[in-house]
């Protein structure tokens, strides 16, 4: 894994050179569902392991609870629900991001986060539309790196308070 | 330059000079002739104009130095203070305000200064131009007195001089001419000190021992220094050191210097203004009896400032942070507890009891750092009475008492808005007009009280009027009218239920709406804003006597006293504000009517709650024979919380969800246990609606 990142950031800098107005983002790289997806890092406070969750009631279903992040009360979203994927137990790997954006600040649970990688803007793409499913609201963009497909996810969707109200009155 | 780095500074401050401005105005308003008063305002304007002028906000300077102008008319006493003027000041000053305001909130700061400007500029004219002459006469008159006694001292020396007095001392001011020919002055200086140190203490020497070392004067240098000798042996002795010419030592006596510099100036000041002053101030004499006045003022300032330079600005959020992570600490001190309670290692145990103990200090001290004197809130009520009562023509007299008092700030923050909304109904329908107080057998000044205590848990606050007290026929009508109760209930009403009409929504009795209070949405929104703060208001009122608002609120609200219950798997806060009693029952008890299960207890027939189906709580374990019960209530309003059991009371920090949770049915926050995790607690009022 090491010496694929390592190549393909030998790649970036060779085409860093002919082009000089593109932009570097650094992604937070996280597993969900067997897919990967991409955060970026300016979003990101911190990466935590799962600890205990306490519940809140009444709340929309992808909210998973509230954990003690050193003494502030943080909400956790749980992203495969979110996304409307199938849950699963938590393993070892499985890992809260904990994500701010504005004022809002949350954890998103995700099957594992590894990996840290930069990328030009210019090579995200428009996500295809053939997919279909209910994440790919949550899209971004993707961006192809050798033969790896990182979807990129679009986090003000993601904390889009709105759609806590929607979903707590379906309930 | 960049100024950012001291713009906070600059926004505190100036809030605090106007806040000053503001208090010594009312003051000033009330003994138009204390200079010290003037002298105060004079500073604080003073104050703000360089520096706003050094952070480049032009219009606040140029607001501030009208303003200073007229003040310093008010200090020379060529302009008398009357009602007129100083609402021209509390002009300017509002518009510094919204200036200041504008800075802090990020704006430029600029503002349409001309009217009040102008305004100023006005007053500033009326005074008669022979009055700057006086004011030369004065400056030439400190420029003699000054020379009689070459050193000028500052504040610091001056205290000096004095104590040494009373310990018998004297000091004596030394000139010295060196010959013309000296070549090394320096060498004479340093000999000059040699002698004089041995005689006593060198305070001061003009010019200053630096630039004497490096030979910057002439021939001449001044010593002032505090000693047990007398003048001629002083001379003689410095007399001995060679190529001194001359020697000449003056017993200095500070405080009378002083007041002769200031007499001086001000007879002459006197005399050139007497045909002024035959109309503005009483006599000659008085002047100099306020500047007498003003100057043990001045000083007595001085002594209150030194003792105010103890505190530091913090800022909130610091506070906030750190008490962050004393939770964590404290939570760390738990597991350690726990830790050493299982190794039954003694030497840790005593580590650990000594650790608790120290960290139990640390929590009162941190939780104290965040009290704030309600002062904050008070401080700007008295100019606001009396901007009410200019408008409404009425005589309001306010006075407060416990603004000492200290709250949480969190409650600091929320309490302001229902008192303003309180006191404008005190002074719009509580106060009469003068005319019907005197047809009524009252001083033609109405009085409101606002007070502040502690008693208890709880912070006190009264706002209590003279007036005209609450109607309980008015109120009755104005109820029945808009369908607040229905005419069965009303005649079985007891006075207090009747005043307590007046907080329901869609309510005002005031015969004519002005503009201040009386639109019909006032109370209902204090009184919703006060339990929203975990607190309570309630009135009582003599018709024709006046009234009594009364607001009872918690100490704090971050940190609250809490039963910890369990339900299933999940723990739950219930603040103990909110709980009468606990109980355990038998499930046989249980009644049922109209489809909701009750309890009889002692007598009363309570309604139960179920906490785990309210909370859609996972179910582990199947309930026993026995249910714990918490018996809560607000007002007349009781239920019966169902748990599956008590935990123990315990002291909790309140903490929010954030701003992406928030409205959460029954839970306004949560809180952090001593094992790390996280608990809700639960919003019994919400439960009771």
């Amino acid at each position: 894994m090491r010496s694929v990142v390592q190549i393909r950031v030998k790649v970036i800098e060779v085409s860093d050179m002919s082009e000089t107005v593109s932009t570097d983002i650094k992604l937070i790289v996280f597993q969900l569902d067997g897919k990967e997806y991409g955060i970026s890092v300016e979003y990101i406070h911190g990466i935590e392991k799962v600890q205990h969750i306490t519940r809140v009631p009444g709340t929309a279903r992808f909210v998973k609870g509230v954990i003690n992040l050193r003494g502030v009360v943080t909400p956790i979203i749980d992203l495969r629900k979110r996304f409307g994927i199938e849950e699963c137990e938590y393993s070892d790997t499985t890992r809260v991001i904990i994500v701010a954006m504005d004022d809002v600040e949350v954890g998103l649970i995700v099957d594992a986060a590894n990996d840290v990688i930069d990328i030009k803007e210019e090579t995200i793409e428009p996500s295809p539309e053939v997919v279909g499913i209910k994440e790919d609201e949550y899209v971004k963009g993707v961006i192809k790196i050798d033969n790896r497909l990182l979807i990129l996810i679009d986090l003000a969707k993601i904390l889009d308070r709105k759609e806590l109200k929607v979903e707590s009155s379906e309930e | 330059m960049d100024m950012n780095q001291y713009l906070e500074v600059f926004i505190e401050e100036s809030k605090e000079h106007l806040q000053s401005c503001n208090d010594h105005l009312l003051e000033l308003e009330k003994s138009p002739n204390d200079m010290s008063i003037i002298n105060e305002i004079f500073r604080s304007a003073h104050t703000l104009k360089g520096m706003s002028a050094t952070m480049g906000y032009e219009d606040l300077a140029k607001l501030t130095h009208k303003m200073e102008n007229v003040l310093d008319a008010i200090r020379n006493q060529t302009i008398a203070v009357t009602p007129e003027l100083i609402d021209v000041v509390f002009l300017a000053v509002d518009d510094l305000e919204e200036m200041v305001q504008s800075i802090a909130s990020g704006g430029d700061g600029k503002k349409d200064v001309s009217n009040a400007v102008e305004k100023l500029k006005l007053i500033e004219e009326s005074q008669s131009s022979f009055v700057i002459d006086a004011q030369k006469e004065v400056a030439v008159a400190t420029v003699e007195a000054d020379e009689e006694q070459k050193t000028t001292y500052d504040e610091f020396e001056r205290t000096v001089i004095e104590q040494s007095k009373e310990q018998g001392f004297s000091t004596f001011e030394i000139s010295i001419s060196l010959r013309e020919d000296c070549l090394l002055k320096a060498a004479r200086v340093y000999m000059v000190f040699g002698v004089l140190e041995e005689l006593g203490e060198i305070i001061k020497s003009t010019p200053p021992v630096e630039q004497l070392e490096e030979e910057q004067f002439d021939q001449n240098f001044t010593i002032t220094i505090v000693t047990k000798e007398t003048s001629a042996e002083i001379e003689n002795k410095v007399m001995k050191v060679s190529e001194v010419e001359k020697v000449e030592v003056l017993s200095i006596t500070l405080t009378d210097s002083k007041n002769e510099i200031q007499s001086r100036s001000l007879e002459s000041k006197a005399v050139e203004l007497e045909p002024i002053e035959n109309q503005v101030v009483p006599s000659e004499k008085a002047t100099i009896n306020n500047a007498n006045q003003s100057n043990n003022n001045e000083s007595k300032n001085h002594s209150a400032g030194k003792a105010t330079s103890k505190t530091i600005r913090v800022n909130i959020e610091r506070l906030d942070i750190l008490l962050n992570l004393f939770e964590e600490l404290v939570i760390d001190r738990g597991r350690l507890e726990q830790i050493s309670s299982e190794l039954n290692n003694q030497e840790l145990q005593e580590t650990v009891d000594r650790m608790s103990r120290i960290t139990g200090d640390l929590q009162n001290i941190i939780l104290n750092m965040r009290m704030v004197p309600i002062d904050t809130v008070f401080n700007r009520f008295p100019r606001m009475v009396r901007q009410i009562a200019r408008d409404l023509h009425k005589k309001v007299n306010l006075e407060i008492i416990g603004a000492e008092t200290e709250l949480d700030r969190t409650v600091i923050d929320e309490i302001g808005d229902p008192l303003v909304h309180l006191i404008r109904n005190s002074c719009d329908h509580g106060i009469e007009t003068p005319e019907i107080r005197k047809i009524n057998g009252k001083s033609e000044e109405g009085t409101v009280i606002l007070k502040a205590y502690h008693s208890g848990n709880h912070v006190f606050i009264e706002i209590e009027d003279d007036g005209s007290g609450i109607s309980r026929d008015k109120v009755l009508k104005k109820a029945l009218k808009s369908g607040i109760v229905n005419e069965e209930t009303a005649a079985t009403l007891s006075d207090k239920q009747v005043y307590e009409l007046i907080f329901a929504s869609g309510f005002s009795t005031a015969e004519s709406i002005s503009s201040l209070s009386g639109r019909g949405v006032g109370l209902d929104v204090v009184k919703n804003t006060i339990e929203n703060l975990g607190g309570e208001v309630t009135v009582d009122s003599i018709e024709g006597k006046g009234s009594l608002f009364s607001i009872q609120l918690p100490l704090t609200l971050s940190i609250i006293s809490v039963m910890l219950v369990e339900i299933q798997r999940e723990k739950y806060a219930i603040p103990l504000s909110s709980i009468i009693e606990t109980a355990i029952i038998k499930k046989d008890d249980i009644l049922h009517a109209h489809n909701q299960k009750v309890i009889d207890f002692r007598g009363k027939v309570v309604p139960l709650l179920f906490l785990k189906d309210l909370f859609e709580v996972p179910i582990f374990e199947e309930e026993d024979e026995f249910i714990s019960v918490i018996i809560i209530r607000k007002g007349e309003k009781m239920a019966g919380l169902v748990v599956d059991s008590f935990i123990g009371q315990q002291e909790i920090v309140l903490k929010s969800f954030g701003s992406y949770l928030n409205n959460i049915f029954a839970i306004p926050g949560a809180t952090i246990l001593g094992d790390g995790q996280v608990a809700l607690i639960v919003d019994c009022n919400v439960l009771l609606k």
